[in-house]
């Protein structure tokens, strides 16, 4: 059972991810994680946050974007749904950073770096809805 | 408004981007612009000082992809220095240090470039 939940509806631009930066890093801090780890959950959500915006959304303004934060008594769960394109899991592979410089690619870090900053991150497509589900347990 | 900013300054034929407040996909247009800048003027011995980025996002770390490979084609470079440890954390993460001079301090790396005849 949830100790604690916050949620945060922003529009689908990318002047409200500093918005979205200040929410998670204000409850993730009261739920009592160390300052490394709020500043990985923060930079976790504002991927998948910007993710959205630019793929789900394709670049579209005013789509809503929620972001749910779930305090538990052994980790942290953020939720970030969208009604947008589904995610496609077949579609992405872990990006080369050498291939990446050669190819002058501006883009396409963001799953990879959600991954290794977080325990665990997993997407699922319910009633229309997107959700990336992203868990951070206390260590 | 925007939490970020680029001051601009020289020392030599070595440009200086001093890069202040979070680099996120908002803001991300502002360094690109920077960088086209800097090019525009043909300086392409470009010295990145981060002591004032607080933040810094996959889309920032995009630009600077985005533009080394055609910076040392030219003949130049882009050259980090002096990054807060929370910022340094994320280039580590994605391995940039193996694409970039990364340096503790703007006198580090200016040194890079000196030795490097730049």
């Amino acid at each position: 059972m949830a100790v604690d939940t916050h949620t945060l509806t922003i529009p689908s631009s990318t002047s409200f991810l500093e918005e979205v930066r200040e929410f998670v890093t204000s409850h993730a801090t009261q739920a009592g994680f160390s300052e490394g780890a709020v500043e990985q959950m923060k930079m976790a959500v504002d991927e998948a946050c910007t993710n959205v915006i630019e793929h789900s959304y394709e670049g579209k303004g005013g789509q809503p974007i929620d972001i749910c934060v779930s305090s538990y008594p052994d980790k942290l769960v953020v939720v970030i749904r969208d009604k947008g394109l589904k995610f496609d899991r077949a579609a992405y592979k872990e990006p080369d950073l050498l291939q990446f410089a050669k190819s002058k690619k501006a883009g396409g870090f963001g799953v990879h770096i959600m991954r290794k900053l977080m325990d665990s991150v997993e997407y699922k497509n319910t009633g229309g809805f997107n959700e990336c589900c992203m868990t951070k347990f206390r260590s | 408004m925007s939490n970020f900013s680029v001051g601009f300054r020289s020392s030599g034929h070595i440009q200086i981007l001093d890069l202040k407040g979070e680099l996120d996909a908002h803001t991300a247009s502002e360094l690109e612009a920077a960088i086209q800048k800097c090019q525009g003027n043909n300086q392409v011995h470009i010295l990145i000082n981060g002591s004032s980025l607080m933040y810094i996002s996959s889309a920032g770390l995009g630009v600077f992809m985005a533009y080394i490979e055609e910076i040392r084609e030219n003949g130049g470079d882009i050259k980090i220095a002096a990054l807060q440890p929370k910022v340094y954390n994320v280039f580590d993460l994605l391995g940039f240090p193996m694409l970039f001079d990364i340096v503790d301090s703007e006198d580090d790396a200016l040194g890079k470039f000196e030795s490097s005849n730049a």
